[in-house]
């Protein structure tokens, strides 16, 4: 327990200084924490329940598109925002942006969880691969729809309300940082607690095998819906940042971009290792660092190295570095597990 | 707008079905990979655009590009081969999603890898077929189309006779029945296999060179087809030819009314949209059978 309490706060003064010490890397930091909530919240499904989803893209990009749009709708007309484009007519004073973005932030996560729980009920029912190829359905027709509306952009893109101009030049991104790790740690404290509850022995269970899991009298479709739910609310508020931060939302190369964001979240779950807490974090991590790091050596063929990659790990790797490590080190990963567990255990009783 | 114009409708329906014959091909292909080794190639799209291109090359040399539906399926066998020895074998006993998110990433390169070498525009091989007018050139019909509905019946039928009469094709039948037994009676499985990921790139390669000539292809459309022929296989079931047959013609005029009614940039959206309403529909359906049995 004392190592684990270290450990975190390590964590936090790593994530509180990192703006300071890294100045040129804030951007990088902050995109960094957005992967590690996405990465974080598809395990939920993927890896402790089972349910393979391409779809958390779908909130992820409503996040983006509601955050920005409340902040602009509340204090201009949308229409005539998105008409103008790039051109500002309309300026937002430093209250106006930050209330907005803080309304924006809250329909951004609260709207996504209401469309999981409608829709969880008719989608979550399918099994297996049917699940994941209507997920993977539903985030391209999201991409291909949403690139049809002409209140947020169209073909054409939406641009985001610039950040007003205060606090000096490093206000910015010093500004996108702190909610990006504000969400992280707020998501990771969140899974964490969800962990720890008979609430993740109930997604195990309908993992290992969903049909006995409903004979022994759980629920099943409930807590489906349920962990769906939590998942799309910390993806919509990602999403909602990332919009704010990225400064351009295009239908489906920001947004719903299951070319990338969509596969990397699975991608970096898998990486790190499935159904384990840490695992998402981790795999988050090494992936950005490895993009970051190479995607400049592969210039113009980052897609073909991203081809390679998913068939590499896919293939070769699919236990991830948790569940490599676990079986390299077992008293020692065994140490770190068992306490979460027996924790686990002990509140179960 | 169905009953007001009527010749709408009626080109409307004959573009439709014409373009769910090519589609089923596709979803034949898929049905026989999916019911042989239980696997779900997301690639399928890619594979038919990249047939198209081998048909857009022939054509930019000087070759007709109907030529293309014999040479391309031939270079498309050896890709599908190709591409089972390098990654499919590996996943075909594995978890679906394992082999959905490997075919996934093959799709990803797939699409990259044509974008460079080909380029980002959109194509078309030009056949020189012309048209043909119907009632009082109410109705346009390019014969192009024409052209590669007939083709595509013909692949089929000899496909299917293919599988009925030959030793291959019995064994592939055998395989998709029960792969154990079919090892233990001297099926060389693994063979089978490979064969039958090639026959599925080869019918996209057909598929794919007529698309070539009568619509255009672009590196970014695989996803689409693959959509399309996964959902025409859900409806109609695997190993039901006919089915395949009439859901894909019954597609092709849904997306045809789509294009009219809601315009062309829903036309994809809708088809996607369409899936999720049939997984969704299946699902309800199959837990009404479940629940006869509580």
């Amino acid at each position: 327990m004392n190592k684990n309490v270290l450990l975190y706060a390590v964590i936090i003064i790593f994530g509180l200084a990192a703006p300071f010490v890294f100045p040129a890397f804030k951007v990088q930091l902050s995109i960094l924490c957005v992967l590690i909530v996405l990465a974080t919240t598809w395990n939920i499904q993927g890896g402790e329940m089972g349910y393979n989803t391409f779809g958390n893209i779908l909130f992820y990009g409503l996040g983006m598109y509601l955050c920005a749009s409340v902040q602009v709708g509340m204090f201009f007309p949308l229409a005539e925002w998105t008409e103008s484009g790039g051109e500002k007519t309309f300026v937002h004073t430093p209250t106006q942006f930050f209330q907005g973005m803080a309304v924006g932030l809250v329909v951004a996560a609260v709207v996504p969880t209401i469309v999981a729980g409608l829709i969880g009920y008719a989608i979550l029912g399918l099994r297996g691969h049917y699940f994941a190829i209507c997920t993977l359905g539903l985030g391209v027709a999201a991409g291909e729809i949403s690139g049809g509306i002409e209140i947020i952009g169209a073909g054409q893109g939406f641009t985001t309300p610039p950040f007003p101009n205060v606090g000096g030049l490093e206000a910015r991104g010093e500004f996108f940082y702190f909610l990006s790790f504000g969400a992280l740690v707020l998501t990771f404290i969140a899974v964490r607690a969800i962990y720890s509850t008979r609430f993740r022995l109930i997604l195990n269970a309908i993992r290992d095998n969903e049909d006995k899991a409903e004979a022994m009298g759980i629920e099943t479709m409930k807590y489906k819906i349920i962990g769906w739910m939590v998942s799309a609310f910390f993806c919509g508020l990602a999403g909602g940042i990332m919009g704010g931060l990225v400064g351009y939302i295009d239908s489906t190369d920001v947004a719903f971009d299951g070319r990338e964001m969509g596969v990397f979240m699975v991608l970096m779950a898998i990486l790190g290792g499935k159904g384990t807490l840490w695992g998402p974090v981790i795999g988050a991590t090494a992936f950005h660092i490895f993009k970051e790091g190479f995607w400049t050596f592969f210039l113009g063929w980052q897609y073909v190295a991203l081809g390679v990659l998913i068939v590499v790990i896919v293939i070769y790797f699919p236990e991830g570095i948790m569940g490599w490590l676990r079986e390299k080190y077992p008293e020692r990963f065994g140490e770190v597990v068992d306490e979460a567990d027996r924790k686990a255990q002990v509140e179960l009783k | 707008m169905v009953f007001q114009y009527p010749m709408i409708t009626v080109q409307a329906c004959l573009d439709g079905i014409l373009l769910g014959i090519l589609f089923a091909l596709i979803a034949y292909g898929m049905a026989l990979q999916w019911g042989v080794m239980n696997i779900i190639n997301i690639a399928q799209g890619d594979l038919v655009i990249l047939g198209g291109y081998i048909a857009y090359f022939m054509y930019l040399y000087g070759i007709h590009p109907a030529w293309g539906v014999i040479v391309s399926p031939i270079i498309m066998y050896f890709v599908g081969v190709g591409i089972y020895k390098l990654v499919i074998n590996k996943v075909v006993d594995r978890d679906l999603f394992i082999s959905i998110l490997a075919t996934f990433g093959i799709s990803i390169l797939f699409m990259q890898l044509m974008n460079f070498a080909f380029g980002a525009d959109v194509v078309l091989a030009n056949s020189g077929y012309g048209t043909t007018f119907l009632f009082d050139s109410a109705v346009v019909l390019p014969n192009s189309k024409i052209f590669s509905a007939f083709v595509s019946i013909v692949f089929a039928i000899c496909l299917v006779i293919y599988m009925k009469k030959s030793k291959l094709g019995r064994a592939i039948r055998a395989t998709a029945q029960n792969a154990r037994a079919a090892k233990i009676l001297g099926v060389d499985t693994e063979k089978v296999y490979a064969a039958t990921f090639g026959l599925n790139a080869a019918l996209c390669g057909v598929a794919g060179a007529l698309i070539s000539i009568t619509f255009t292809i672009h590196p970014y459309m695989g996803l689409p087809y693959t959509i399309r022929s996964f959902m025409i296989v859900i409806v109609a079931g695997l190993g039901n030819l006919p089915g395949v047959a009439m859901s894909g013609m019954g597609l092709g005029v849904f997306e045809e009314f789509a294009d009219y009614i809601l315009g062309t940039e829903f036309r994809i959206g809708s088809v996607f949209l369409l899936l999720v309403l049939i997984l969704v529909y299946r699902r309800f359906k199959l837990s009404r059978k479940r629940e006869y049995l509580k």
